[in-house]
């Protein structure tokens, strides 16, 4: 627990003087962001980056959904639509989501929520960022030079002895991604065990800390699987020793195994920071601690650890003995208990609460209302003998962006609303705002529901063309898509506007509990002018004098 | 053609759609009553709980471990039961009854190549008779693809370098998608071949037609595959010419004592290998005994045999396999030509 000590200059000097010099200001020259160790500069870093891969794969997603508006395969060449799709799964999963929580509103807020002035390894924070950006320019350049058309799964043999596409550039890019992952789930850790506030014990934590807890434990035990597979499909393809390829022995199956005994996890690390975000923005806006406090924190580490565990339902069609699918199918459904123990507990946290609905509340009860069908869509796919109906269909394509859309993406959303006055020290325009949150949330409805519907009468994933009596239900989704298009790009407008013409915030414009809203808006470069000291429980709304308990001491 | 209809089900065509269906119908169920509760909390505390002053603050409720339990264990039971059923079904996949009719499929980028066992083959189009089995043994030339018929609610991956088997019954007369399910390349999407159910004796006068094999356009080596025992030999014949023409019968010979063991009466027994094990010899094992032979050699043999890999097509390994399989004790398949037909041709696998 030991914070290390704050800069005298920053301590002794006058309180005014403290007040206007934040992180933002404290230098204007580029190099002062781009070799920066703050970890606050380098989560605005990473929050620029995924927003232009954000763009980046959406783009990809409207070519799809353009080209699904018809039955023939007009407006894409197959080769290209499947270009699309691989880049559109390629760069939302592993440039987007995987990093979009933890890198940009885990970055900024871990250590402000635990007291410290910055993560454990500052410069290997900015080393990860550099990592992440070294592989973001290799996936750029496989699109560049012609795209990828395996898929984000890059299932063998294709992946290794049949696609003729940009594989290896691929491969290296998602390679190197992952060191920014588990360099960042490293510090996290650390950070988490050893430089919390005098007073902040474990059970003191917000939630958004256990959330990125949890999250971090699998980056790091998760994430090097997938580099040595991805590793193992450039071997095979460079030099064809049958790893992967039955007609030299190997094992076509096997990279499946590999391939999503990380991926299954990385669902969980795209999803576990969203519902660390729910957590905070739903106590702050119903007034009232958390339901459930403890068993929300232990439903974060059950979720990290059996996730690593059901990796198999996602090979029940593919020969896989017939008792493996029944221990993959039970465990599946094991994972499913604390999810659901989260939902209630969001749920029963309104009651009797004081709730009001600003846009990230808004966004937040949309989160649990998307994540809900998404989950329970998973009972479906997780009961084998229903999925070797739908695996494989645009019923896995809606359950997946259900949770992973649905629940990751309004998540980062409703947080990035949430915490945008504290990062920046602009308030956005609260009317749009809801409107936003409101266009995203039928939307996105609009766009996956119909491929439910889809999958069950038939329709695989993946199809470039398709026959005609799946029209109408496609025509729907793409018009649900271009209505979350527009949802979409509402916030980048006006949260850019704010930056410049947004009334300035408070320190705690939410009346929020919490470390982080009792230091400035944006903070200063050392988060807290001095050591904050925790004596109380967290979310301690209700009383004043439970409220100046958290404050600082 | 039904553009503008909204069909919520894929029709149901075969002996296993109705009970899939009845299950999805559970789970949607399932789906609402959770779906209705959570929903009915976050509406109505949102509503009756609204902050209507702005210095409102909420109750202090800190939990209920009681209901923390109810809602751990009320969701678990339910997911066993969910588990439960979706196993029974699965069981009900994987066992396809002992008298179905056989279909060898063979996926390739971007077509199905199909025989029956009697003889006729299809490319991208499967006829099957109403009311019985149908047993699809499958395997693939090239990447991994999925076999997937909706109207039946069967689904079963093709894999190269392995044989993985799926069955169904279809009940109503008609035409339906044959799709491949798994992404395999440029073409998958038009990887599209449809099933034809036909009453019984129209299937039978269909199978017993001898029409050219079909040629799928721009495959030259599909059309030698078919070439040794003339297009539509069944594949026990057309197995039996390639045991030949391959020398198998050289060591394989039928009353025993060559430098392999017999083949006769072998199929679907348990066989002693030399480490001491037993292995089930069927389809899968006979098929690594051809690639790859030394993997696991029956007692009292050495380990001499040849492999024939790349040397012979799916469906050449598969011909070979029912020519095995036909090898009854009682009756060899054809009598004793077999063991005295000298090896054919100086290009016999060596």
């Amino acid at each position: 627990m030991a914070t290390p000590a704050l800069k005298p200059v920053a301590a002794g000097a006058p309180p005014a003087e403290r007040m206007r010099r934040s992180y933002l200001n404290a230098d204007y020259s580029v190099a002062s962001w781009l070799l920066t160790v703050d970890h606050k500069r380098i989560a605005v870093l990473y929050l620029i980056s995924v927003t232009v891969f954000f763009i980046l794969g959406g783009l990809f997603a409207a070519g799809v959904r353009l080209e699904l508006l018809t039955p023939k395969g007009d407006l894409l060449q197959a080769d290209t639509y499947n270009k699309f799709f691989t880049m559109h799964g390629v760069v939302m999963v592993f440039f987007f989501l995987v990093p979009s929580i933890p890198a940009t509103l885990g970055n900024f807020l871990v250590p402000m929520m635990i007291g410290a002035r910055d993560l454990a390894f500052p410069r290997i924070n900015l080393l990860s960022w550099y990592v992440f950006i070294l592989g973001g320019a290799f996936a750029l350049a496989a699109m560049i030079f012609g795209g990828v058309d395996t898929g984000w799964t890059f299932y063998t043999p294709y992946s290794t002895s049949y696609s003729v596409t940009n594989v290896m550039l691929a491969a290296v890019g998602i390679f190197i991604t992952g060191f920014a992952s588990i360099l960042t789930g490293l510090n996290f850790i650390v950070t988490i065990h050893r430089m919390r506030a005098p007073g902040l014990t474990w059970f003191r934590l917000p939630l958004f800390i256990w959330a990125h807890y949890a999250t971090s434990l699998i980056m790091v035990l998760g994430t090097p699987v997938i580099a040595i597979t991805i590793f193992l499909v450039a071997i095979e393809r460079g030099l064809h020793i049958g790893i992967f390829d039955p007609a030299l022995g190997g094992d076509p199956v096997l990279f499946q195994h590999l391939f999503w005994f990380y991926s299954h996890p990385a669902v969980y690390i795209m999803i576990l920071p969203g519902m660390g975000v729910i957590s905070e923005i739903i106590t702050c806006f119903a007034r009232k601690p958390i339901f459930g406090y403890s068993f929300i924190a232990m439903s974060s580490l059950a979720i990290a650890v059996l996730g690593f565990v059901v990796w198999g339902h996602h090979l029940f069609t593919s020969s896989q003995s017939v008792y493996a699918a029944l221990i993959f199918s039970i465990l599946s459904f094991a994972v499913a208990i604390p999810s659901a123990v989260k939902v209630f507990n969001w749920s029963a946290t309104l009651y009797r609460g004081a709730i009001s609905f600003e846009a990230p509340m808004l966004y937040a009860l949309g989160f649990i209302g998307l994540f809900t069908v998404g989950g329970l869509t998973g009972l479906f796919l997780a009961a084998i003998g229903l999925d070797l109906h739908v695996h494989d269909t645009y019923f896995v394509v809606a359950h997946f962006h259900y949770i992973m859309v649905g629940g990751a993406v309004l998540a980062f959303l409703g947080g990035l609303h949430f915490w945008w006055p504290k990062m920046f020290g602009r308030m956005y325009p609260e009317m749009p705002a809801r409107v936003a949150a409101v266009i995203v949330f039928i939307g996105f409805n609009l766009t996956f529901f119909p491929q439910f519907l889809l999958g069950y009468l038939g329709m695989p994933r993946r199809y470039h063309a398709y026959p005609a009596e799946f029209q109408v239900l496609n025509v729907m989704s793409t018009a649900g898509a271009s209505i979350l298009a527009v949802g979409y790009l509402l916030p980048f407008c006006y949260l850019l506007w704010s930056l410049k013409f947004g009334p300035k915030a408070a320190n705690n414009p939410w009346g929020a509990t919490g470390l982080e809203w009792t230091t400035p808006s944006p903070p200063p470069t050392e988060n807290f002018a001095e050591q904050p000291i925790v004596t109380a429980e967290p979310y301690t709304y209700g009383t004043a004098e439970d409220l100046e308990e958290v404050s600082v001491a | 053609m039904r553009a503008y209809d909204f069909p919520l089900f894929p029709e149901q065509a075969s002996t296993m759609a109705a009970q899939v269906d009845y299950f999805y119908l559970f789970l949607i169920a399932v789906s609402l009553f959770f779906g209705v509760i959570i929903a009915a909390m976050l509406v109505g505390f949102s509503i009756r709980f609204r902050r209507r002053n702005p210095q409102d603050v909420g109750h202090h409720i800190h939990g209920s471990t009681l209901l923390e339990i109810a809602w751990s264990v009320i969701p678990f039971g339910i997911t066993m039961v969910i588990f439960a059923w979706g196993v029974w079904l699965f069981f009900g996949f994987s066992r396809p009854p002992d008298n179905a009719h056989e279909v060898f499929v063979v996926g390739k980028q971007w077509m199905w190549k199909l025989q029956h066992m009697e003889g006729r083959r299809e490319i991208n189009e499967l006829h099957v008779p109403i009311g019985q089995a149908v047993k699809l043994t499958m395997t693939s030339e090239d990447v991994i693809h999925s076999f997937y018929i909706p109207a039946f609610r069967m689904k079963f991956d093709v894999l190269p370098g392995r044989y993985t088997t799926s069955w169904f019954e279809a009940t109503k007369v008609g035409e339906y998608h044959l799709f491949c399910a798994e992404y395999c390349g440029t073409e998958h999407s038009g990887m599209i071949g449809k099933i034809v159910v036909m009453e019984p004796a129209a299937f039978e006068k269909w199978l017993s037609e001898q029409p050219p094999a079909p040629q799928p356009p721009g495959h030259p080596a599909a059309a030698a595959v078919s070439a040794p025992a003339g297009a539509a030999a069944s594949p026990v014949a057309a197995g039996e010419a390639l045991f030949t023409a391959r020398a198998c019968a050289t060591c394989h010979l039928p009353q025993g004592g060559g430098l392999g063991p017999s083949l006769v009466g072998v199929f679907g027994h348990m066989v002693k290998l030399s480490d001491g094990s037993e292995v089930l010899a069927d389809e899968a094992y006979v098929r690594e005994s051809i690639l790859n032979p030394t993997a696991k050699i029956v007692q009292g043999f050495q380990p001499v045999m040849p492999t024939f890999q790349g040397q012979l097509s799916e469906e050449q390994v598969m011909q070979l396999i029912q020519y095995i399989k036909s090898l009854d004790k009682g009756a060899p398949a054809s009598g004793q030509g077999v063991a005295q037909t000298a090896p054919v041709g100086a290009d016999s696998a060596s």
